[in-house]
Protein backbone atom coordinates (compact mmCIF):
# COMPACT_ATOMS: atom_id res chain seq x y z
CA UNK A 1 0.00 0.00 0.00
CA UNK A 2 0.97 3.47 -0.89
CA UNK A 3 1.69 6.31 2.17
CA UNK A 4 -1.92 7.55 3.60
CA UNK A 5 -3.25 9.39 1.05
CA UNK A 6 -3.86 12.51 3.37
CA UNK A 7 -0.25 13.14 4.17
CA UNK A 8 0.49 12.34 0.29
CA UNK A 9 -1.93 14.89 -1.24
CA UNK A 10 -1.73 17.84 1.51
CA UNK A 11 1.54 18.03 1.75
CA UNK A 12 2.22 21.62 0.92
CA UNK A 13 1.63 24.08 3.98
CA UNK A 14 -0.61 26.79 3.06
CA UNK A 15 -1.24 28.13 6.12
CA UNK A 16 1.12 28.16 9.35
CA UNK A 17 1.39 30.00 12.10
CA UNK A 18 3.67 33.47 11.20
CA UNK A 19 7.04 32.71 12.19
CA UNK A 20 7.27 35.95 14.63
CA UNK A 21 4.09 35.11 16.66
CA UNK A 22 4.97 33.45 19.38
CA UNK A 23 3.61 29.68 19.69
CA UNK A 24 1.82 30.42 22.90
CA UNK A 25 -2.06 30.46 24.17
CA UNK A 26 -2.89 34.07 24.73
CA UNK A 27 -4.54 35.71 27.39
CA UNK A 28 -7.41 37.59 25.04
CA UNK A 29 -11.23 36.10 25.54
CA UNK A 30 -12.61 34.55 23.07
CA UNK A 31 -13.11 35.93 19.76
CA UNK A 32 -11.40 39.48 20.61
CA UNK A 33 -9.68 40.83 17.56
CA UNK A 34 -6.29 42.03 19.13
CA UNK A 35 -5.47 38.42 18.43
CA UNK A 36 -6.45 38.66 14.85
CA UNK A 37 -4.59 41.87 14.92
CA UNK A 38 -1.30 40.64 16.73
CA UNK A 39 -1.53 38.11 13.97
CA UNK A 40 -1.27 40.53 11.05
CA UNK A 41 1.39 42.35 12.79
CA UNK A 42 3.70 39.26 13.07
CA UNK A 43 3.25 38.20 9.07
CA UNK A 44 4.12 41.69 8.07
CA UNK A 45 7.05 42.02 10.13
CA UNK A 46 8.06 38.17 8.43
CA UNK A 47 7.43 39.43 4.95
CA UNK A 48 9.89 42.17 5.58
CA UNK A 49 11.99 40.26 6.89
CA UNK A 50 12.03 42.85 10.03
CA UNK A 51 11.94 40.23 12.99
CA UNK A 52 15.56 40.70 14.10
CA UNK A 53 15.85 44.84 13.74
CA UNK A 54 12.16 45.37 15.48
CA UNK A 55 11.58 47.15 18.00
CA UNK A 56 7.93 47.36 19.43
CA UNK A 57 6.59 49.69 21.96
CA UNK A 58 3.75 48.28 23.64
CA UNK A 59 1.04 50.31 25.60
CA UNK A 60 -1.42 49.57 28.49
CA UNK A 61 -4.47 47.85 28.00
CA UNK A 62 -5.15 44.28 27.00
CA UNK A 63 -2.48 44.66 24.71
CA UNK A 64 -0.20 45.19 27.25
CA UNK A 65 1.53 41.10 27.14
CA UNK A 66 2.58 42.13 23.45
CA UNK A 67 6.17 41.20 24.50
CA UNK A 68 4.97 37.68 25.22
CA UNK A 69 3.33 37.03 21.80
CA UNK A 70 5.62 39.25 19.14
CA UNK A 71 8.71 37.80 18.73
CA UNK A 72 10.27 40.86 18.92
CA UNK A 73 12.32 43.51 21.20
CA UNK A 74 9.45 44.97 23.70
CA UNK A 75 9.84 48.09 25.33
CA UNK A 76 7.03 48.56 27.78
CA UNK A 77 5.71 52.42 28.01
CA UNK A 78 3.42 53.93 30.32
CA UNK A 79 -0.11 54.23 29.66
CA UNK A 80 -0.38 56.57 26.49
CA UNK A 81 3.55 57.20 26.38
CA UNK A 82 4.17 54.57 23.65
CA UNK A 83 4.94 57.16 20.62
CA UNK A 84 6.98 59.77 23.03
CA UNK A 85 8.91 55.91 23.97
CA UNK A 86 8.84 55.53 20.22
CA UNK A 87 10.17 58.70 19.22
CA UNK A 88 12.83 58.41 22.07
CA UNK A 89 14.08 54.57 20.70
CA UNK A 90 14.00 55.73 16.68
CA UNK A 91 15.81 58.14 17.48
CA UNK A 92 18.88 56.92 18.79
CA UNK A 93 18.51 53.72 16.45
CA UNK A 94 17.39 55.00 13.45
CA UNK A 95 18.11 51.57 11.63
CA UNK A 96 15.78 50.18 13.76
CA UNK A 97 12.04 49.25 12.95
CA UNK A 98 10.28 50.51 15.29
CA UNK A 99 6.08 50.82 15.87
CA UNK A 100 3.93 51.02 18.73
CA UNK A 101 0.41 48.65 19.55
CA UNK A 102 -1.95 50.83 21.17
CA UNK A 103 -5.71 50.97 22.64
CA UNK A 104 -8.25 53.39 21.95
CA UNK A 105 -8.24 54.72 25.97
CA UNK A 106 -4.36 54.26 25.47
CA UNK A 107 -3.94 56.64 22.24
CA UNK A 108 -7.42 58.71 22.10
CA UNK A 109 -7.78 59.39 26.12
CA UNK A 110 -4.24 59.63 28.43
CA UNK A 111 -2.19 59.60 25.18
CA UNK A 112 -3.74 62.49 23.04
CA UNK A 113 -1.02 64.52 23.25
CA UNK A 114 1.76 61.95 22.58
CA UNK A 115 0.25 60.71 19.63
CA UNK A 116 -0.77 64.20 18.32
CA UNK A 117 2.97 65.23 18.82
CA UNK A 118 4.36 62.72 17.42
CA UNK A 119 2.62 62.96 14.24
CA UNK A 120 3.18 66.36 13.94
CA UNK A 121 7.09 65.81 14.76
CA UNK A 122 6.91 63.24 11.50
CA UNK A 123 8.23 60.69 13.95
CA UNK A 124 9.43 58.14 11.60
CA UNK A 125 7.33 55.33 13.35
CA UNK A 126 4.35 52.78 12.49
CA UNK A 127 1.33 52.73 14.97
CA UNK A 128 -0.96 50.39 15.21
CA UNK A 129 -4.33 51.74 16.70
CA UNK A 130 -7.08 49.51 18.36
CA UNK A 131 -10.08 51.41 18.56
CA UNK A 132 -12.77 48.85 20.76
CA UNK A 133 -14.94 51.66 22.20
CA UNK A 134 -13.77 51.23 25.31
CA UNK A 135 -11.32 51.01 27.78
CA UNK A 136 -11.36 46.81 27.56
CA UNK A 137 -8.84 45.86 30.00
CA UNK A 138 -10.04 47.80 33.15
CA UNK A 139 -13.76 46.75 32.69
CA UNK A 140 -15.17 48.09 29.61
CA UNK A 141 -15.33 52.18 31.05
CA UNK A 142 -16.23 54.81 28.17
CA UNK A 143 -13.35 55.79 25.75
CA UNK A 144 -13.52 59.07 23.40
CA UNK A 145 -14.14 56.42 20.50
CA UNK A 146 -17.05 55.17 22.28
CA UNK A 147 -20.44 55.11 19.91
CA UNK A 148 -23.11 57.74 21.24
CA UNK A 149 -25.97 55.35 23.28
CA UNK A 150 -23.24 53.30 23.53
CA UNK A 151 -23.86 51.60 27.59
CA UNK A 152 -20.49 51.19 29.02
CA UNK A 153 -19.73 51.00 32.92
CA UNK A 154 -19.39 54.84 32.93
CA UNK A 155 -22.21 55.27 30.58
CA UNK A 156 -24.87 53.05 31.85
CA UNK A 157 -27.85 55.05 30.20
CA UNK A 158 -25.72 55.48 27.27
CA UNK A 159 -23.34 57.60 25.93
CA UNK A 160 -24.93 61.08 25.72
CA UNK A 161 -23.22 63.73 23.97
CA UNK A 162 -24.19 66.40 26.14
CA UNK A 163 -21.77 65.95 28.54
CA UNK A 164 -19.60 63.32 27.34
CA UNK A 165 -19.42 64.55 23.71
CA UNK A 166 -18.19 62.86 20.23
CA UNK A 167 -16.52 59.57 19.81
CA UNK A 168 -13.32 60.89 18.29
CA UNK A 169 -12.24 59.36 14.71
CA UNK A 170 -8.83 59.65 15.39
CA UNK A 171 -7.51 58.40 11.81
CA UNK A 172 -9.38 61.26 10.37
CA UNK A 173 -7.72 63.61 12.90
CA UNK A 174 -3.93 62.17 12.61
CA UNK A 175 -4.20 62.07 8.68
CA UNK A 176 -4.90 66.71 9.19
CA UNK A 177 -1.59 66.58 10.54
CA UNK A 178 1.46 67.38 8.16
CA UNK A 179 3.68 65.26 9.61
CA UNK A 180 1.54 61.99 9.51
CA UNK A 181 2.75 59.67 6.00
CA UNK A 182 -0.35 57.60 6.07
CA UNK A 183 -3.18 56.98 7.70
CA UNK A 184 -5.88 54.91 7.35
CA UNK A 185 -9.10 52.89 8.87
CA UNK A 186 -9.50 48.82 8.42
CA UNK A 187 -11.61 46.44 9.93
CA UNK A 188 -10.97 42.53 10.72
CA UNK A 189 -14.59 41.23 10.70
CA UNK A 190 -14.63 39.64 7.76
CA UNK A 191 -11.62 37.68 5.71
CA UNK A 192 -12.27 40.43 2.98
CA UNK A 193 -11.55 43.09 5.73
CA UNK A 194 -8.74 40.96 7.01
CA UNK A 195 -6.75 41.04 4.11
CA UNK A 196 -7.14 44.47 3.19
CA UNK A 197 -6.13 45.37 6.47
CA UNK A 198 -3.26 43.34 5.68
CA UNK A 199 -2.40 45.73 3.11
CA UNK A 200 -2.95 48.87 4.67
CA UNK A 201 -0.32 47.55 7.64
CA UNK A 202 2.41 47.12 4.90
CA UNK A 203 1.63 50.23 3.45
CA UNK A 204 2.54 51.49 6.92
CA UNK A 205 5.67 49.39 7.42
CA UNK A 206 6.86 50.71 3.81
CA UNK A 207 6.26 54.22 4.84
CA UNK A 208 8.98 53.81 7.60
CA UNK A 209 10.97 51.61 5.40
CA UNK A 210 11.33 54.81 3.13
CA UNK A 211 11.31 57.32 5.63
CA UNK A 212 8.75 59.42 4.94
CA UNK A 213 7.03 59.76 8.91
CA UNK A 214 4.68 58.62 11.09
CA UNK A 215 2.14 56.08 9.48
CA UNK A 216 -1.08 55.00 11.77
CA UNK A 217 -3.71 51.91 10.60
CA UNK A 218 -6.01 51.85 12.62
CA UNK A 219 -8.65 48.92 13.51
CA UNK A 220 -11.69 49.03 14.43
CA UNK A 221 -12.02 46.08 16.92
CA UNK A 222 -14.22 43.89 19.19
CA UNK A 223 -14.59 43.45 22.47
CA UNK A 224 -16.79 40.97 22.82
CA UNK A 225 -16.55 40.47 26.86
CA UNK A 226 -17.54 44.28 27.76
CA UNK A 227 -19.95 44.72 24.99
CA UNK A 228 -21.78 41.63 26.70
CA UNK A 229 -21.57 39.81 22.82
CA UNK A 230 -21.24 36.65 21.32
CA UNK A 231 -17.65 37.23 18.98
CA UNK A 232 -19.96 36.68 16.04
CA UNK A 233 -22.84 39.47 16.78
CA UNK A 234 -19.40 41.72 18.09
CA UNK A 235 -18.35 41.73 14.30
CA UNK A 236 -22.09 42.58 12.85
CA UNK A 237 -21.71 45.76 15.33
CA UNK A 238 -18.45 46.62 13.89
CA UNK A 239 -19.83 45.64 10.13
CA UNK A 240 -23.07 48.09 11.06
CA UNK A 241 -22.96 51.00 13.39
CA UNK A 242 -18.96 51.28 14.05
CA UNK A 243 -18.53 51.01 10.39
CA UNK A 244 -21.06 54.13 9.73
CA UNK A 245 -19.79 56.20 12.20
CA UNK A 246 -15.89 55.60 11.55
CA UNK A 247 -15.71 55.09 7.87
CA UNK A 248 -12.91 53.08 6.76
CA UNK A 249 -10.42 53.80 3.95
CA UNK A 250 -7.50 55.65 3.52
CA UNK A 251 -7.51 59.49 4.97
CA UNK A 252 -3.90 60.30 4.08
CA UNK A 253 -0.90 58.35 1.64
CA UNK A 254 2.41 60.50 1.36
CA UNK A 255 3.89 59.41 -1.90
CA UNK A 256 7.30 61.83 -1.54
CA UNK A 257 8.95 62.29 1.82
CA UNK A 258 9.78 66.14 2.90
CA UNK A 259 13.07 65.81 3.57
CA UNK A 260 15.56 63.16 1.90
CA UNK B 1 -7.26 11.58 8.96
CA UNK B 2 -10.00 12.50 6.61
CA UNK B 3 -8.35 11.33 3.40
CA UNK B 4 -11.05 12.57 1.41
CA UNK B 5 -11.19 11.67 -2.46
CA UNK B 6 -12.56 15.07 -3.42
CA UNK B 7 -11.09 17.66 -1.17
CA UNK B 8 -8.31 19.11 -2.49
CA UNK B 9 -7.15 21.37 0.81
CA UNK B 10 -7.13 20.02 4.73
CA UNK B 11 -7.25 21.56 8.25
CA UNK B 12 -6.22 21.16 11.11
CA UNK B 13 -8.14 22.76 14.32
CA UNK B 14 -5.75 22.91 17.70
CA UNK B 15 -7.96 21.08 20.05
CA UNK B 16 -6.34 22.46 22.88
CA UNK B 17 -5.59 25.95 21.72
CA UNK B 18 -9.28 26.89 20.16
CA UNK B 19 -11.84 29.13 22.25
CA UNK B 20 -14.66 28.33 20.65
CA UNK B 21 -15.15 31.87 19.52
CA UNK B 22 -17.08 30.53 16.25
CA UNK B 23 -15.37 32.61 14.19
CA UNK B 24 -14.47 30.37 11.55
CA UNK B 25 -17.55 28.84 11.10
CA UNK B 26 -19.47 31.18 8.99
CA UNK B 27 -16.25 31.99 7.67
CA UNK B 28 -15.59 29.28 5.70
CA UNK B 29 -17.30 29.67 2.28
CA UNK B 30 -17.64 25.60 2.06
CA UNK B 31 -18.92 25.05 5.47
CA UNK B 32 -16.62 22.68 6.41
CA UNK B 33 -16.52 23.44 9.82
CA UNK B 34 -18.72 23.30 12.79
CA UNK B 35 -18.52 23.56 16.36
CA UNK B 36 -18.13 19.89 18.81
CA UNK B 37 -18.90 18.98 22.22
CA UNK B 38 -15.46 17.97 23.31
CA UNK B 39 -14.24 20.22 26.16
CA UNK B 40 -10.61 20.70 26.04
CA UNK B 41 -8.47 21.81 29.03
CA UNK B 42 -9.41 25.99 28.44
CA UNK B 43 -13.06 24.41 28.87
CA UNK B 44 -13.85 25.14 25.55
CA UNK B 45 -15.72 22.92 22.86
CA UNK B 46 -13.39 23.09 20.38
CA UNK B 47 -14.06 23.46 16.16
CA UNK B 48 -14.47 20.52 14.50
CA UNK B 49 -13.28 20.09 11.02
CA UNK B 50 -16.34 18.22 10.26
CA UNK B 51 -17.11 18.67 6.60
CA UNK B 52 -13.55 17.73 5.14
CA UNK B 53 -14.55 16.31 1.75
CA UNK B 54 -15.60 19.80 0.93
CA UNK B 55 -12.27 21.46 1.40
CA UNK B 56 -10.06 23.54 -0.54
CA UNK B 57 -7.43 24.77 1.14
CA UNK B 58 -8.37 28.48 0.96
CA UNK B 59 -7.27 29.32 4.27
CA UNK B 60 -9.74 31.72 4.93
CA UNK B 61 -10.88 29.99 8.33
CA UNK B 62 -7.08 29.99 9.41
CA UNK B 63 -6.68 34.16 8.29
CA UNK B 64 -9.76 34.44 10.37
CA UNK B 65 -8.86 32.32 13.63
CA UNK B 66 -7.94 35.07 16.05
CA UNK B 67 -5.76 32.42 17.93
CA UNK B 68 -4.27 30.94 15.07
CA UNK B 69 -4.95 27.18 15.70
CA UNK B 70 -5.86 26.28 12.58
CA UNK B 71 -3.18 24.62 9.97
CA UNK B 72 -4.07 24.39 6.18
CA UNK B 73 -2.59 22.19 3.64
CA UNK B 74 -2.88 21.67 -0.29
C1 LIG C 1 -1.40 55.96 34.22
C2 LIG C 1 -2.49 54.92 34.22
N1 LIG C 1 -3.78 55.31 34.29
C3 LIG C 1 -4.76 54.40 34.27
C4 LIG C 1 -4.47 53.06 34.20
C5 LIG C 1 -5.60 52.04 34.20
N2 LIG C 1 -5.85 51.46 32.89
C6 LIG C 1 -5.32 50.27 32.54
S1 LIG C 1 -5.80 49.77 31.00
C7 LIG C 1 -6.74 51.16 30.81
C8 LIG C 1 -7.55 51.40 29.57
C9 LIG C 1 -7.17 50.55 28.43
O1 LIG C 1 -8.07 50.74 27.38
P1 LIG C 1 -7.59 50.66 25.89
O2 LIG C 1 -6.38 51.47 25.69
O3 LIG C 1 -8.75 51.01 25.03
O4 LIG C 1 -7.15 49.14 25.70
P2 LIG C 1 -8.05 47.82 25.54
O5 LIG C 1 -7.89 47.11 26.82
O6 LIG C 1 -9.44 48.23 25.24
O7 LIG C 1 -7.41 47.10 24.39
C10 LIG C 1 -6.67 51.99 31.92
C11 LIG C 1 -7.40 53.25 32.07
C12 LIG C 1 -3.11 52.69 34.15
N3 LIG C 1 -2.74 51.39 34.05
N4 LIG C 1 -2.14 53.62 34.15
S1 LIG D 1 -11.58 42.46 27.60
FE1 LIG D 1 -12.14 42.94 25.50
S2 LIG D 1 -10.27 43.77 24.52
FE2 LIG D 1 -9.68 42.70 26.41
S3 LIG D 1 -9.13 40.62 25.77
FE3 LIG D 1 -11.28 40.57 26.43
S4 LIG D 1 -12.45 40.94 24.55
FE4 LIG D 1 -10.33 41.54 24.14
S1 LIG E 1 -9.29 25.92 4.11
FE1 LIG E 1 -11.03 27.01 3.17
S2 LIG E 1 -12.43 25.39 2.57
FE2 LIG E 1 -10.97 24.44 3.99
S3 LIG E 1 -11.98 24.58 5.98
FE3 LIG E 1 -10.71 26.41 5.78
S4 LIG E 1 -12.06 27.98 4.93
FE4 LIG E 1 -13.06 26.00 4.63
S1 LIG F 1 -11.78 30.77 15.02
FE1 LIG F 1 -10.17 29.59 16.05
S2 LIG F 1 -10.58 29.81 18.25
FE2 LIG F 1 -12.44 30.43 17.15
S3 LIG F 1 -13.69 28.57 17.04
FE3 LIG F 1 -12.50 28.64 15.15
S4 LIG F 1 -10.64 27.46 15.59
FE4 LIG F 1 -11.60 27.92 17.55
MG1 LIG G 1 -10.01 49.82 23.96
Amino acid sequence: MSAPPGKARFSKAVYARPRSLVDVKSHFCPGCHHGTIHKIVAECIDRYGLREKTIGVACVGCSVFLYDYIDVDVVESPHGRAPAVATGVKRAQPDKFVFTYQGDGDLAAIGTSEIIHAANRGENLSVIFVNNTTYGMTGGQMAPTTMLGQKTSTTPYGRDFRGDGYPIRMAELLAGLEGTAYSARVAVSTPAQIRKSKEAVRKAFEMQINGMGLSIVEFLSTCPTNWGMKPLDAQKRVLGEMSEYFPLGVFKERVQADFA
Amino acid sequence: MGDSVTATGRIEIDFERCKACELCVPACPKVCIGMGTAINRQGYASAVFERPDDCTGCAICAETCPDACILVWR
